[in-house]
């Protein structure tokens, strides 16, 4: 009897969750279909095209495209040809932009976060607009700006002129700026080659007119991860922070091993959407310089964008995109393991425990032992 | 387990309804040709002088044929061409470059109509051998222009020259350049890529490719002798690129005065006009190298896709789009010059100043037109533009073995 009621129940019970399973799939319908749509298939078709001889004429899934294997990717990673050469100087260029674009606009957001977040600061919300300005803004309206002001007779070479330096002629100087001016390396360095660059290359640094993009990179997107750290620091209890002033930490002290270990699960979100930005960087290049001068300023991004539309090298440009999506992946793993929690180590632990002993004796015993514990345990996991 | 299922079946009828629907954008070509069709025009255009002529032109066509014709500018012609084809819907007629020829005749996006012009023999046999395609005339080209030496005459009468000066030989040009250059002025200024020392390379007898870019010739004697006369010179200081004067192109620095002497085509005339009003020019032939007169040229055709459903109507278009007296309307409105030889004489009536530009038609060499080709020139480009520091053999001989890559 009860147990035959208790099946009932169950079977009962099982078509109510397969009703709420149908309705919620039902539901979420529109968004699968969509990102399907516009997500999923395309990302499918475009990994298709890069394994196929499609020419760029009629549909992709014709029976007159055949499946060529890896030969486009072989064209543009070992084949040698210009192809090659042309893919490692956009994956040179755009490596040294990354390394410098994402620490440095990190550091400046960071920055600006920590100043607009005073609260002794009058007009905060004056300069929190102000530094999100340039977020806003079309990126092809501050291209042109950047033009205008890095122009040989610019308002930037002005400035650098009241020092009595002559300043570059930004958007047209292709020289390597670790080169410091030489015009040929040691042999060495010049008869190896990565990707058809040699080394000599790869070691020069960004170009004089790739370091103008990656000011203005910087520019444009410190007002947006300002905003992302703003919110994480208004989101921190003052109690911790008190805590610590207790202690007897001084402020310097309190940012580096109390507040940024809290900041962690931001500062991820910050470096990753920042790589992630900077290996597609496209719009500047577009609108600017193309890749002049001298395929300095070509990346990726664009590289396949010109393989693709004026070359009709299709199955290329797929394959560059697809390489790229490679690369991001790559790096967002190497970051998430560099900023991953590790086990604190047996010299750090030891110094806690003697600098909690030492307060032991002295006084009463302290809510923070470390910024690296206890602070934003769940949290953190939740964010990474 | 059961979640995942319907995962999976929602997805498939995602895709399904995602690929239908691109079946739809991806029609398969072939369509049935109408003779009554409307058409559509997609241009690159240089300006509203130049939209406004070509759509007048078209309104008549429209009036006489009784087809309805739309023209519209593209903002990227390549890109907009390039989606057009892929989706099977491409525009019916369309400027197409020297460059982009190769690649969309290769894959038959292009048909190819020039054996159908009834005045096919009047194009410039040098243009016509840069619209050929499989020993074909694919497209009628549409207008052209050369590169010529273009003099600032107070910069020239203030440095003591008189006409008797203007150079005829490389040592002459070498000689009233070392003469011009003062202070910020320097002697000859031009853009540092091959569209404008090529111009060199063809006066020593040279070029990246032969005539019909059938061949590859960057590495030969010429070319290094045409580099090397540039390197010297740049070195000298009498002269320079442009984007070592701070200007964007040559016009623009002979425009500012950085440069008392420029290599530029007749599209120059219209920049100078309407940025620079005051200079006062001259157009003057290039001087002769060791193989004697030479210069670049450069040309669009008037494209007509594979995929028009009207053809007929296309090609009734073009046809009269390249009649002389078209032709010369639309060089009154925007500077180009006619591509077929019955319209010379008219043209240089209307122009005179301007005639070594037309003259230069009998001995003007072609750009590479090999499919990828612009990708080489654009990697030539990249290296001249530190010829002052760079070795002419080097270039020379990597843009050799890109050439011999693209012709396998």
């Amino acid at each position: 009897m009860t147990a035959a009621m208790a099946t009932l129940r169950r079977r009962r019970r099982s078509g109510v969750n397969r009703g709420q399973a149908v309705s919620g799939w039902l539901f979420t319908a529109p968004v699968l279909i969509i990102l399907g749509l516009f997500l999923l298939i395309p990302v499918l078709m475009a990994a298709w095209v890069s394994v196929s001889d499609w020419t760029g004429r009629g549909s992709p899934l014709s029976p007159d495209v055949h499946f060529i294997g890896a030969q486009n990717y072989g064209r543009v990673l070992w084949a040698g040809g210009l192809s090659e050469s042309d893919f490692g100087t956009a994956l040179k260029n755009n490596f040294w932009y990354a390394i410098l674009v994402v620490p440095i606009q990190t550091v400046v957001a960071l920055a600006l976060a920590l100043a607009v977040n005073r609260r002794m600061l009058r007009g905060r919300g004056f300069f929190r607009t102000a530094y999100y300005f340039p977020s806003v803004t079309s990126s092809v309206a501050i291209t042109v700006l950047w033009l205008f002001l890095f122009s040989t007779t610019g308002a930037v070479n002005a400035v650098i002129a009241w020092f009595g330096v002559k300043g570059p002629n930004w958007f047209n100087a292709p020289a390597g700026i670790f080169h410091f001016g030489a015009s040929s390396g040691p042999a060495a360095l010049t008869s190896h080659k990565i990707l058809g660059v040699s080394w000599w290359d790869w070691l020069g640094g960004p170009s004089v007119a790739m370091s103008a993009f990656i000011i203005l990179a910087v520019f444009t997107t410190s007002g947006t991860f300002m905003l992302l750290f703003l919110a994480a620091l208004q989101n921190l209890s003052g109690d911790v922070e008190e805590a610590a002033m207790m202690d007897g930490a001084n402020s310097r002290q309190r940012f580096f091993r109390v507040t940024l270990p809290q900041l962690r699960p931001t500062l991820f979100t910050v470096i990753t959407l920042g790589l992630i930005g900077c290996w597609q960087v496209f719009d500047q290049i577009y609108t600017g310089t193309r890749g002049n001068p001298s395929k300095t300023t070509l990346t990726p991004a664009y590289l396949s964008y010109t393989a693709a539309f004026n070359n009709q090298q299709w199955g290329q440009g797929a394959a560059i995109a697809f390489i790229l999506f490679v690369i991001i992946i790559v790096f967002t793993l190497i970051q998430r393991w560099v900023l991953a929690e590790k086990a604190v180590s047996k010299r750090r632990m030891g110094w806690i425990t003697r600098a909690s002993a030492r307060s032991r004796d002295v006084a009463a015993p302290s809510a923070v032992v470390s910024g690296q514990s206890n602070d934003s345990g769940p949290r953190e996991r939740d964010g990474s | 387990m059961k979640i995942s299922r319907a995962v999976a079946v929602i997805a498939a009828a995602g895709l399904a309804v995602g690929l239908t629907a691109c079946g739809s954008g991806f029609s398969s070509g072939g369509s049935t040709q109408d003779n009554t069709k409307p058409l559509s025009i997609l241009i690159g255009s240089s300006g509203d002088a130049e939209t406004a002529a070509v759509k007048s032109a078209v309104a008549a066509w429209s009036k006489t044929s009784g087809i309805k014709a739309t023209v519209t500018v593209a903002s990227d012609l390549n890109q907009q061409l390039a989606q057009g084809f892929s989706s099977g819907k491409p525009a019916d007629v369309f400027y197409l470059s020297t460059d982009a020829l190769a690649g969309y005749a290769s894959n038959g996006s292009l048909y190819s109509y020039g054996d159908k012009l009834s005045n096919k023999s009047d194009f410039y046999p040098n243009l016509v051998k840069s619209f050929t395609y499989d020993n074909k005339l694919v497209c009628a080209p549409k207008d052209f222009s050369t590169l010529q030496l273009i003099i600032n005459t107070d910069l020239w009468s203030k440095a003591g020259l008189t006409d008797a000066d203007i150079p005829t030989t490389w040592d002459q040009l070498q000689t009233v350049a070392t003469k011009l250059t003062t202070g910020s002025q320097t002697g000859l200024v031009i853009g540092g890529e091959y569209a404008r020392i090529g111009a060199f390379m063809t006066e020593a007898g040279g070029n990246l490719m032969n005539a019909d870019s059938t061949k590859a010739t960057a590495d030969s004697d010429a070319n290094l002798k045409a580099l090397d006369y540039v390197k010297q010179n740049l070195i000298a200081g009498d002269f320079k690129f442009a984007a070592d004067v701070g200007a964007g192109w040559g016009g623009e620095a002979f425009g500012k005065q950085l440069g008392a002497m420029t290599i530029e085509g007749n599209w120059i005339t219209g920049s100078q006009t309407a940025d620079y009003p005051n200079i006062k020019y001259e157009v003057a032939p290039l001087p002769k190298g060791p193989a004697g007169a030479g210069t670049l040229q450069f040309s669009n055709c008037w494209g007509i896709a594979a995929d028009s459903a009207n053809k007929t109507g296309a090609l009734d278009l073009v046809q009269k789009l390249t009649t002389k007296s078209d032709q010369l309307a639309f060089a009154k409105a925007f500077g180009v010059m006619p591509s077929i030889q019955s319209a010379a004489g008219d043209w240089k009536k209307e122009f005179p100043n301007l005639a070594p530009f037309l003259d230069a038609a009998a001995y003007a060499q072609n750009v590479p037109a090999a499919k990828g080709a612009s990708d080489v020139v654009t990697d030539f480009n990249s290296q001249v533009a530190k010829l002052a520091t760079g070795d002419p053999k080097t270039i020379l001989s990597s843009t050799q073995a890109n050439l011999e890559a693209l012709l396998k």
